[in-house]
């Protein structure tokens, strides 16, 4: 039995026709993949499913009756609601404020709120999230997979039969995530249907039961999970074989470029690292354990105990610790940062613009800027990362989110980095993207830079990294070669469990 | 390329199109207003507000707000009157105006900069201050200011052209010039747009803070050095609500007050906007009662039709 079908969905902006006649079925009780690289036009469909973009052409059905949806409330009301990404929380106001936020009507006589059942309502569909907290609790007291949780309660007091949800498990611990599918699966018995976005491609085959696959705006194709494999997958969305996901070359790591030690701050906990020129090392473990902080004390941008030296030549030579950023870059660091929509880029600024920030100087003569080596500098860069875009001056906001990550690495590159400090580079970034970042990071080793890659996807850490270490509560708890690195040992170490030395390290 | 509203949006023409539409409607209701005479006037007496407006668009544009401008050319303008009145140079007093101008405006940066505290509350405060401190220093009465030459800067001509029209032209153009075409001007736009970002890009915001603080009151103290000299004395209430006309300038010229988007040819506009309004109504006879609460409209629907443009891109 259909729960919803839209057929030919087609959407045209001005200039660009972002859905071209999609197609999507979803049936009662099922979680249903959506899946494509950024740009594909998966956001563009939920919009129009969610009544925030009207169409230009196609119709919906839903439970067996066309439908016009007119916008979210209208959406809303008929029992299908989103998940944003990034969540739509008050974080001052408590769970059961925030469950009930727009429509806490029932609760209320003559606009004063009756506390009690609130709460008691609230209780009811924590309950049928597993979330076991007080419903007063504030909610920027929860975690990333609490807040999830507040999210989904959220959407079933609104009686909601088709439930979006978008990169559900991008921030959530092993852990949290495993809950997360444990609540999927039991709506799904009580009657609701799923449709579920992500890039991660193991969690498809977890928990989902078909998937629809999208490229530049077409349908490609609608499958049952169990019939297709990750290569087939990957080779629809990019509309190419990929032959490997993981294009690590070895390189010879020489001389140490880098070495931190004995670093403490409020987040760290004596911890010495080491980088060689012309490797990868990667840093490991759960969300909280350290790994962006020690990133951001390197760099310069939290205040750290101990000491680092950069070894290099003249000029680049370091000893001491950095108290800008600015600092650091002057010595050959660069750092592309976990959260690239707020702290990586200006959004509402051009790609030019972006891409010039970290090295204005160096196309200036007497602080004025020389436009033609700027606009020269900016198509090197599209040219050379590929960056899909308009042009120069279009906003970087309006760019996808793989190509908004390489006007990151752009801006990067201009500065000459001999070490690079990448925290999760690919992260909802599109499989396309992510390989020609792995590509990217190989060339930049085989000339000689060192990376440090920070990354909560394991396969990633191990596929790219020559050497990892592994975080747990602000200490340095594993050290392992690519070769010896099994992913349980490596859980052992992020967990706490074990201190573990590799051999011959 | 785009349709005739995307490019209106994209070189932020709707304030530009607004003045000349105000400019046409004006020409009609009275022969008196589209004189060389008359432009000329209106010019010299929005000199002063675009001056403090050009100011408060570098701080905006930083995401900031300073408060404080009409209370520094008070400051500025009746220190300068008192040097003036010990018989130094003319010349030597209006560069003791902007100096002050100068630091008050570094206080206002230091503060907010280092002292963590919000430009509203900070500049709020050293509002206040500066009121009082221009009180006790003019005991509460005007100081003249006559010398010889000083008048030529707020009073005098070059050609047809009232002195205060050229300055603040050029000061227009200067620092339309910074902001586009220096670096400092892109970091400052940088900073407003994402402070975050902006320090991990190795830039060092607190510098650009206090700096865009600094420009703002020195541009104070040059408007209120030019004022004393126009009006041969420095008056301890001058500039009393300046800033909000000036705030109003550059919100109208398209300059977004969360900072990252702008610029001082908008500031301009806005200014020209706010004084041609201003003479008009005073060319239609319309009593000053009235005046105000026209004002007060026309800079609300120009906001709103700013915010429609903003929100259809």
């Amino acid at each position: 039995m259909e729960l919803l079908e839209m057929q030919g969905i087609t959407k045209e902006f001005p200039g660009a026709k972002v859905l071209n006649g999609v197609n999507l079925t979803i049936r009662e009780q099922e979680i249903h993949a959506l899946l494509g690289e950024n740009g594909a036009g998966k956001s563009t469909l939920m919009k129009i499913l969610t009544g925030i973009y009207p169409m230009n052409n196609g119709s919906v059905f839903y439970k067996g009756k066309e439908v016009h949806i007119k916008g979210p409330k209208q959406a809303e009301d008929m029992g299908i609601v989103m998940i944003h990404q990034e969540f739509n929380l008050v974080p001052h106001l408590s769970i059961a404020e925030n469950i009930f936020l727009g429509s806490e009507k029932p609760f209320t006589t003559w606009g004063v709120v009756n506390w009690s059942s609130l709460v008691d309502a609230s209780r009811t569909y924590m309950n049928q999230v597993g979330l076991k907290v007080h419903p007063k609790t504030p909610i920027a007291q929860l975690s990333v997979g609490e807040k999830q949780l507040v999210e989904i309660a959220k959407a079933l007091s609104r009686k909601a039969k088709l439930l979006i949800m978008d990169e559900p498990t991008a921030a959530l611990t092993e852990k949290e995530k495993e809950k997360l599918f444990e609540i999927m699966q039991s709506l799904i018995s009580q009657g609701v249907s799923i449709i579920y976005i992500s890039h991660r491609m193991e969690e498809l085959f977890q928990i989902c039961h078909r998937v629809t696959v999208l490229r530049d705006g077409r349908y490609i194709g609608t499958l049952k999970i169990p019939e297709t494999n990750i290569d087939e997958l990957v080779a629809l969305m990019v509309g190419r074989q990929v032959t490997e996901r993981f294009p690590k070359v070895n390189h010879q790591p020489t001389e140490v470029i880098l070495q931190v030690e004995n670093f403490s701050n409020r987040a760290l906990v004596d911890v010495s690292i080491e980088l060689r020129a012309g490797e990868v090392v990667g840093l490991g473990g759960l969300m909280g354990a350290g790994r962006t902080e020690l990133a951001r004390a390197i760099f310069g941008l939290d205040p750290v105990q101990g000491r680092l030296k950069v070894i290099g030549s003249g000029a680049a030579n370091f000893s001491g610790r950095f108290h800008h950023p600015q600092e650091a870059i002057n010595h050959g660091l660069a750092m592309v940062t976990e959260d690239r929509k707020d702290q990586g880029l200006l959004l509402p600024f051009s790609v030019q613009a972006n891409l010039a920030l970290p090295t204005l100087h160096k196309r200036s003569t007497l602080g004025v800027i020389e436009r033609t080596k700027e606009s020269e500098m900016t198509r090197k860069y599209i040219q050379l990362l590929r960056i899909k875009t308009l042009g120069p001056s279009q906003l970087v906001k309006s760019l996808s989110g793989g190509n908004q990550q390489k006007v990151v690495f752009g801006k990067w590159l201009e500065t000459n980095p001999r070490i690079l400090l990448l925290d999760e580079p690919t992260r909802g970034v599109d499989v396309g993207a992510k390989v020609e970042i792995y590509e990217l990071m190989n060339r930049l080793t085989s000339e000689g830079l060192g990376i440090i890659l920070i990354s909560s996807d394991l396969q990633e850490l191990i596929g790219m990294s020559d050497r990892i270490y592994v975080m747990y509560e602000g200490k340095i708890t594993g050290h392992f070669t690519r070769e010896n690195i099994t992913e349980e040992a490596f859980m052992h170490c992020a967990t706490g469990g074990v201190q573990w030395e590799a051999q011959g390290l | 390329m785009g349709s005739p509203r995307t490019i209106i949006q994209r070189y932020n023409l709707g304030p530009l199109i607004g003045l000349l539409m105000i400019i046409v409607v004006l020409s009609f209701l009275t022969d008196r207003f589209f004189t060389i005479s008359n432009l000329l006037n209106v010019a010299r007496q929005v000199s002063i507000n675009t001056l403090l407006g050009v100011g408060l668009t570098f701080v905006i544009l930083t995401g900031g707000i300073d408060l404080s401008v009409g209370a520094i050319l008070a400051l500025a303008g009746a220190l300068g009157a008192g040097l003036l009145g010990l018989g130094y140079d003319p010349i030597l007093a209006v560069l003791f105006s902007c100096l002050v101008g100068l630091l008050a405006g570094t206080l206002n940066g230091t503060i907010v900069a280092y002292g963590r505290v919000a430009p509203f509350i900070a500049t709020l405060a050293t509002m206040t201050l500066f009121r009082g401190a221009t009180l006790v220093y003019t005991e509460g009465r005007p100081i003249r200011a006559v010398a010889e030459g000083f008048n030529t800067l707020g009073g005098g001509y070059i050609g047809p052209i009232p002195t205060p029209v050229i300055i603040t032209f050029m000061v227009v153009l200067l620092a339309g010039f910074v902001l586009t075409n220096m670096t400092v001007g892109r970091r400052i736009f940088a900073l407003g747009g994402n402070e975050e970002a902006t320090i991990l890009s190795g830039v060092k915001t607190t510098r650009y803070k206090i700096m865009v603080y600094s420009v703002s009151g020195l541009l104070a103290g040059l408007a209120g050095a030019i004022l004393t000299s126009r009006l041969l004395s420095a008056q301890p209430t001058a500039g009393m609500g300046y800033e909000l006309d000036a705030i109003a300038a550059v919100v109208i010229g398209g300059t977004r007050l969360t900072g990252g988007q702008g610029g001082v040819v908008g500031t301009l506009i806005g200014a020209l906007i706010i004084g041609i309004i201003d003479n008009g109504l005073n060319l239609l006879n319309v009593s000053s009662f009235y005046q105000q609460a026209v004002k007060g409209l026309i800079i609300l629907i120009a906001v709103l039709i700013d915010r429609r443009n903003a929100a259809g891109g």
